[in-house]
């Protein structure tokens, strides 16, 4: 989301970086760059000018102006003051205290709260908590339904909300059953509500007065413009938020909004929701993130995904295949299944640094992963492991079975037969980059 | 921002006594709404003095915390900057009446017929996640039948959950029927099949939910051309009406999406909606200026009749007390 604001941080700082020393008025003209960028980041104007106004203080004294690299300096102190306006860590949920432990989601309509219900029930249970779902709008039509639905996709428990019960009773009720059903953490969905309107807004207000919930997340839209610090500062006020989650940051908007929102409420943005798929929720890392914003990448959350993918046992096991050259359709089809595991390939792309850019516009096509993982699982596990035997007929009839064509079926096998080069050649020269051309290059 | 303005609408129809008591309800309601606005552009107007470059430069902040892209507001300011070099517009007040006017030369687009003349015409409804296409679509047809038509909803958003289930529950509310299909289904069929049924009902017109994209998606904006397409071989020119929904509260990426779904799709017309929020709604200048798309509707609030065809006086009005 933040890719516009560093391709436009970055034009501007390789003006600046071709000069040698700065005069006060480079700096300010580079400034001038880095205000419109935030502007037209949708960051909201009184935070921008606080944020030029810090970063001007500290780029007019000695450092910049005395240093070699100033642009470098200047940089440097841009993204400090980010990292400063997001907030310093990471801050977890407040998981501490007695259990049943109730989370509240407010927002507007339409920012995304009952997916980013179901996405949190998710990372809890994975966290190998007991989530329970309670969903507490009973004013748009089948919202219940949704969030009773993305429960059984995600595999915890929900609470069987009537549309004609009253908000404040559904999450005493909740709050009553999850005590008694031993479930650790509630997660309460509500209505979407507009923060000037009063009567929703101490609805709201009564809701979290019943139950304390230990967190109070607005879920905001990263696409939001100017406007988001009213929002916020509404939800604040009435409710007293303790953190953020930004959502649709998939998109391409520059998300000025998660600066507005923090500088504005002082609360940290805890999640980031980046994904229709219900896996499809990051936690916040406020250098991290600054660092995307400035074009630097963000290694630290590819590992981390990759971690939580890959079956390390798995990976030790190709390890040892692979340097004794058998590496089999067998080995690929795990390979696949882990992809598939590891998220959205666009997602991990935009992860890896100097490429996200890049590749924005190229369209990845998931459903290959798909394909490929149904031809080979047409295969049987003699074909998959002496793939030499594969003749027109068997070919014939994995393409049938895999609802694919035999051009596709050589596709693969082809594909196949260049991975297998490609290992011998890592053998040899024993890159971890080649590893990564042949994970994420396929 | 338009809560007010539709009460304006109102006391000018209805047959009101006390004009006065009525207008400090109306002012008590506003307030708040008022001050959200005073703090914007109205602000800049309040005192009356002299055009200088401070003036510009407090009146540049304000247009940008309306949403308004800098672009448009190059283009609003760069012929009052010359009539002000010549001598004219000197006064806030005059400045003011003449930036409306330059607002209104952008605004001032006519939106196509709706519903459109074929039979049964068929319109998309396309748009990222939560703008509001579902709710729109029931406004829609509430407006619609109640103007005559008969109307058939499509639910093409067969990916988020509980979707199909939103708009039956509209379609039951206002004796409008559905055609569906299971959740994962493939949307183009449902179109298919929605559109021949219809044709063989003798329907006015169907009106099709579509998931919420990301315009970044390329596989979703393929998906939705490949809807369009089929679209058209069960009705001879459909779709014959393309409405994108853009959320009045977005900022400067309603610009990037309105220019990725122009690509998969013809984008005939706009339906601004959650304008009843304190969002000053300024992307609509932006829109219409960048795309010279017309806006059709506002969406006003939650309920059925929550939508006012768009009157770009009255937006003027709103943004600039």
């Amino acid at each position: 989301m933040f890719e516009n604001l560093s391709d436009r941080l970055e034009s501007t700082f390789k003006k600046l970086r071709g000069r040698g020393k700065l005069t006060p008025s480079d700096v300010e003209k580079g400034l001038r760059e880095v205000r419109l960028a935030l502007l037209e980041a949708d960051v909201n104007f009184r935070v921008v000018k606080d944020f030029i106004n810090r970063v001007k203080e500290r780029a007019l004294g000695a450092e910049v102006l005395e240093s070699l690299t100033p642009a470098q300096q200047l940089i440097k102190i841009v993204h400090e003051e980010l990292i400063h306006t997001l907030g310093e860590t990471a801050v977890p949920l407040n998981l501490s205290g007695p259990k049943p432990i109730p989370i509240l989601l407010v927002g507007l309509q339409g920012s995304g709260k009952t997916t980013t219900a179901a996405k949190l029930a998710r990372f809890l249970k994975k966290k190998n908590l007991k989530p329970f779902l309670v969903p507490a709008d009973v004013y748009r039509p089948a919202a219940i339904d949704q969030l009773k639905t993305l429960a059984r996709q995600v595999g915890v428990a929900c609470f069987d909300t009537q549309p004609d019960q009253k908000p404040v009773d559904i999450v005493k009720h909740a709050m009553a059953e999850a005590k008694a059903k031993g479930y650790d953490v509630v997660i309460i969905d509500t209505a979407g509500r507009l923060h000037i309107d009063e009567e929703m807004m101490n609805e709201v207000e009564e809701i979290k007065k019943a139950v304390e919930p230990r967190d109070v997340l607005l879920v905001a839209d990263a696409m939001t413009g100017q406007d988001a610090v009213n929002i916020a500062k509404s939800f604040h006020e009435k409710v007293g938020l303790t953190g953020v989650v930004l959502t649709k940051v998939e998109g391409d908007a520059r998300g000025g909004a998660a600066l507005s929102i923090r500088a504005v409420t002082g609360c940290p943005i805890k999640f980031l929701g980046v994904g229709e798929k219900l896996d499809a929720l990051e936690v916040f890392h406020p250098d991290r993130m600054a660092s995307r914003i400035l074009g630097m990448g963000d290694v630290l959350s590819l590992i981390e995904k990759a971690q939580e993918a890959f079956d390390i046992k798995k990976a030790k096991e190709l390890e040892k295949k692979l340097k004794r050259d058998a590496f089999t359709l067998e080995d690929l089809r795990d390979q696949i299944r882990q992809m598939k595991r590891l998220g959205s390939l666009e997602s991990i792309i935009k992860l890896i640094p100097g490429i996200g850019n890049k590749l924005k516009d190229m369209p990845f096509d998931e459903k290959e992963l798909v394909r490929m993982e149904a031809i080979l699982n047409s295969m049987t596990p003699q074909e998959r492991r002496y793939p030499k035997i594969l003749n027109a007929s068997r070919k014939r009839r994995i393409a049938k079975g895999s609802g694919t064509t035999v051009q596709d079926v050589n596709r693969l096998l082809k594909s196949y037969e260049e991975m297998r080069k490609l290992f011998k050649q890592m053998r040899k020269k024993g890159g971890l980059q080649a590893l990564a051309r042949n994970l994420f290059g396929m | 921002m338009f809560k007010w303005l539709r009460k304006k609408d109102k006391k000018e129809t209805a047959e009101v006594p006390e004009e006065k008591k009525l207008l400090g309800k109306f002012k008590e309601r506003l307030s708040r709404t008022r001050e959200k606005l005073k703090e914007g552009l109205g602000e800049v107007f309040v005192i009356e003095r002299n055009v200088d470059e401070k003036f510009f430069e407090e009146l540049e902040e304000a247009l940008i915390t309306a949403d308004i892209n800098i672009d448009t507001i190059k283009r609003l300011l760069t012929p009052l900057r010359i009539r002000v070099s010549q001598g004219e517009l000197l006064k806030t007040s005059e400045f003011k009446e003449a930036l409306k006017a330059e607002m209104l030369k952008i605004l001032s687009l006519e939106p196509p017929a709706f519903p459109p003349e074929a039979r049964p015409a068929a319109i998309f409804v396309v748009g990222v996640n939560g703008v509001g296409k579902t709710t729109s679509i029931a406004k829609l047809g509430y407006r619609l039948k109640k103007s005559g038509f008969s109307v058939l909803f499509i639910a093409a958003d067969t990916f988020r959950a509980a979707a199909i289930e939103q708009l039956e529950n509209w379609g039951k509310r206002m004796e409008i029927p559905v055609i569906k299909q299971k959740l994962g289904a493939d949307p183009a069929s449902v179109v298919f099949e929605g559109l021949k049924a219809a044709t063989s009902r003798q329907i006015d017109v169907a009106l099709i939910d579509t998931a919420g994209r990301l315009h970044t998606k390329y596989n979703l904006m393929e998906e939705l051309k490949k809807m369009a397409r089929v679209a058209g071989k069960a009705v001879e020119g459909a779709p014959h009406q393309n409405i994108l929904v853009i959320d009045a509260t977005t900022g400067q990426n309603a610009v990037s999406q309105v220019k990725w779904f122009k690509e998969a799709l013809p984008i005939h017309t706009l339906i601004v909606t959650k304008m009843d929020g304190t969002a000053k709604g300024g992307i609509v200048l932006t829109l219409t200026h960048l795309f010279k798309i017309p806006i059709s509707f506002i969406g006003l609030g939650e309920k059925l009749e929550d939508l006012e065809p768009f009157d770009p006086k009255a937006f003027v009005e709103a943004i600039i007390p």
